[in-house]
């Protein structure tokens, strides 16, 4: 009935002062468009990480040395040397264990064709492509054999063939690691950065063995990648591997930590929802404060409109029509406000992500959420004004100047 | 004659409460106007005319006494009731003209129409607009906003609103305050055609060359009637303004 003609009414007011209108949105803009920007980049975030756990494989637990919930305290994953060769061979003897790969990793500077680059190189057994579900485009990987004989054998990366072979085959071509030369053997089927920004192709791979006595002097390994014998036997394979390791370290507490992919998945999804309510937060913040600005801006503009409100009175507007109006005008204040949030916000993770590389997905819940709760706020903070407005006495509001 | 009275007054009281003297305005009013009247309320500046006629426009109630307008008891009606009498029995014309600025004049008349307890469609609304314009004599001036028209039209917009409801009753309370000689004879004139046309016309003056044009009026001092005279010698507010003219053309010939 008379909302439509509240309406018209509204969005004549607001067009009066367009940058008015603009400026009291901003609040709510800037609130909803960091909100959905941000939104949009950790789930595109999150969404890679679980891709690229997922993609390690199912079946896949890692055995890193040093206690996660004591020994992070103490200095992070990995830290405390505890695990060595023999617990990994120890480890691949096990009923449920499919295959084992033991990990040193370190940073070197390799030499090749006169040029030099800084990359990752690491020591791992054939077994290594097969667990982490990498492939091997030209060329194999180096064998048991290798691994016996200390074997001077590389796997490279495609970063690394761009940067020390560009455009030539790499492979049967040498590379010195601390002077060491290396031949390479096989090139890895690229994969492209992680979400880390870790280039998983800025990478060398030697047998395990070649890198503890060659390039480094190393007895303790990183950790342990195994393969379980199937996606059901993952945790058998896992109490297996605590209980072989408890036995062989005798260590009062434990010294190791296992972890399996559903595990790391679980973790990803926590931390993604522990960033979920801090946007909450934020987002609940930013739209208190729009809320703030329509209302102040509502209580000006009644103010200055007493005499119209006044006017419209006299010639039988009801209170009832005065709240709608009014009520009406900061709702369509918040909403407009919201949508452009909405708006921004997506063309500005879109916009990281094309500079950036990084992934961006808008959950369309999101979207939903930031409209009605932008909406909500228009009522909430326009309600007061209307109110106000909507109580005004004829003659007072006539007389107003 | 048997008509019953669109305005029936009795006892009327207006006390004001502001601070710690209480201001009583109007001190028992009694009156009766009937269809088709044409009255002014007149009387020195703080004689409650402006009292008295927002209680009649239902825009203010009484402290004490009777009103009936059109046999309805407005002195007993809630604020939302009051609003729908408002709508559709009175018209109300301000002597600051209180039209909608950055609003056509179509559409500040349309505006009483939006509050209107039946919707009124859209299309009706613009043609009942434009038809009060044009009994104001506006047709032409209907997309004008109010800062494009001079006080004369600007007060003929004001009346087209105040009769686009088809009230039983259009108020005036100095319609002419704001205006020069010849534009509030004009207005008059409007006025007068209105009344000719049967509509009931209240209007507050306190200039009396200006209360010569109505048929009847009603002097107020401190509150009450002292004197409710019909008018002798109306005038005739075409043949004043021939006269006028043709005085300044002979004004315009001469020098
Ligand atoms: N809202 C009000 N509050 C207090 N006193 C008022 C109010 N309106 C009018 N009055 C007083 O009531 C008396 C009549 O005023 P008013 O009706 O405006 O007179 P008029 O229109 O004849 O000049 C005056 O003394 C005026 O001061
Ligand atoms: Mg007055």
């Amino acid at each position: 009935m008379r909302i439509f003609a509240s309406l018209k009414i509204a969005g004549r007011a607001l067009r009066r002062n367009k940058m008015r209108s603009l400026l009291t949105m901003l609040g709510i803009i800037i609130g909803v468009g960091a909100v959905i920007g941000s939104v949009s980049l950790t789930t595109g975030a999150t969404k890679q990480v679980e891709d690229q756990v997922a993609s390690l494989g199912e079946n896949v637990v890692t055995v890193f040395s040093g206690n996660f919930t004591s020994g992070a305290m103490r200095g992070g994953w990995g830290s405390a040397p505890t695990l060595t060769v023999e617990d990994a061979k120890a480890i691949a003897q096990l009923p449920h264990v499919l295959a084992v790969s033991p990990e040193v990793r370190d940073r070197e500077q390799i030499l090749a064709n006169g040029l030099n680059w800084n990359t990752q190189v690491m020591g791992e057994s054939p077994d290594y492509p097969q667990i982490v579900n990498r492939t091997i485009t030209s060329g194999s990987m180096f064998s048991d054999q290798d691994v016996r004989s200390l074997a001077k054998s590389a796997i490279v990366g495609k970063t690394v063939v761009d940067q020390l072979f560009p455009g030539e085959n790499p492979l049967g071509e040498t590379l010195r690691i601390r002077n060491i030369p290396f031949q390479i053997v096989g090139v890895l089927t690229p994969k492209g950065f992680n979400l880390f920004g870790q280039d998983q192709d800025d990478i060398v791979i030697v047998p395990y063995t070649s890198h503890m006595h060659r390039i480094t002097t190393r007895t303790f390994l990183n950790d342990i990648l195994v393969e379980a014998s199937s996606d059901k036997d993952i945790v058998q394979a896992q109490n297996e591997i605590t209980d072989l390791l408890t036995t062989r370290h005798r260590s009062k507490e434990p010294d190791f930590t296992v972890r399996n992919q559903a595990d790391l998945m679980q973790r990803v999804s926590e931390s993604s929802r522990t960033m979920g309510f801090l946007l909450a937060g934020v987002a609940a913040v930013s739209l208190i404060v729009g809320g703030i600005g329509i209302m102040n801006i509502m209580l000006v503009s009644v103010t200055e409109r007493t005499r119209e409100i006044g006017i419209r009175m006299a010639v039988g507007a009801r209170g009832a029509d005065i709240l709608v109006q009014f009520l009406i005008e900061a709702v369509t204040l918040s909403a407009i406000g919201g949508s452009i949030g909405i708006a921004s916000g997506m063309t500005f993770s879109w916009l990281i992500a094309s500079l950036k590389d990084w992934p961006t997905v808008t959950p369309s819940l999101w979207i939903v959420i930031a409209f009605i709760s932008s909406t909500i706020v228009g009522i909430i903070s326009g309600f007061y004004p209307a109110w106000k407005a909507s109580k005004l006495d004829p003659i007072d509001a006539l007389r107003y100047e | 004659m048997q008509t019953n009275p669109v305005i029936k007054l009795a006892e009327i009281h207006k006390v004001y409460h502001t601070g710690e003297v209480d201001v009583h305005a109007v001190r028992g009013i009694t009156l009766e106007i009937f269809p088709g009247e044409f009255v002014a309320l007149m009387g020195a500046s703080g004689s409650g005319k402006s009292t008295l006629m927002n209680m009649i426009g239902a825009l203010d109630r009484p402290t004490g006494g009777n009103y009936l307008l059109d046999g309805i008891d407005v002195s007993t009606l809630d604020r939302d009731a009051l609003a729908d009498v408002r709508n559709e029995k009175i018209g109300f014309v301000f002597q600051g003209f209180n039209l909608l600025s950055r609003t056509s004049a179509l559409e500040n008349v349309e505006m009483p129409m939006l509050y209107h307890r039946h919707r009124i469609h859209s299309r009706e609304q613009r043609e009942r607009a434009m038809h009060a314009l044009e009994l104001v004599g506006l047709g032409s001036r209907a997309d004008h906003h109010p800062n494009q028209l001079s006080g004369g039209q600007q007060q003929r917009v004001a009346i087209a609103r105040a009769l686009v409801n088809q009230p039983s009753l259009l108020l005036a309370d100095e319609p002419t305050g704001n205006l020069d000689s010849q534009t509030s004879i004009e207005i008059m004139g409007v006025f007068q055609k209105l009344n000719d046309q049967g509509i009931t016309i209240v209007m507050v003056t306190h200039e009396l060359d200006i209360a010569r044009y109505t048929r009847r009026n009603v002097i107020l001092r401190d509150g009450v009637i002292v004197s409710d005279t019909a008018v002798a010698s109306r005038l005739n507010a075409e043949m004043e303004l021939q006269q006028l003219r043709a005085a300044q053309q002979a004004v315009k010939l001469a020098s």
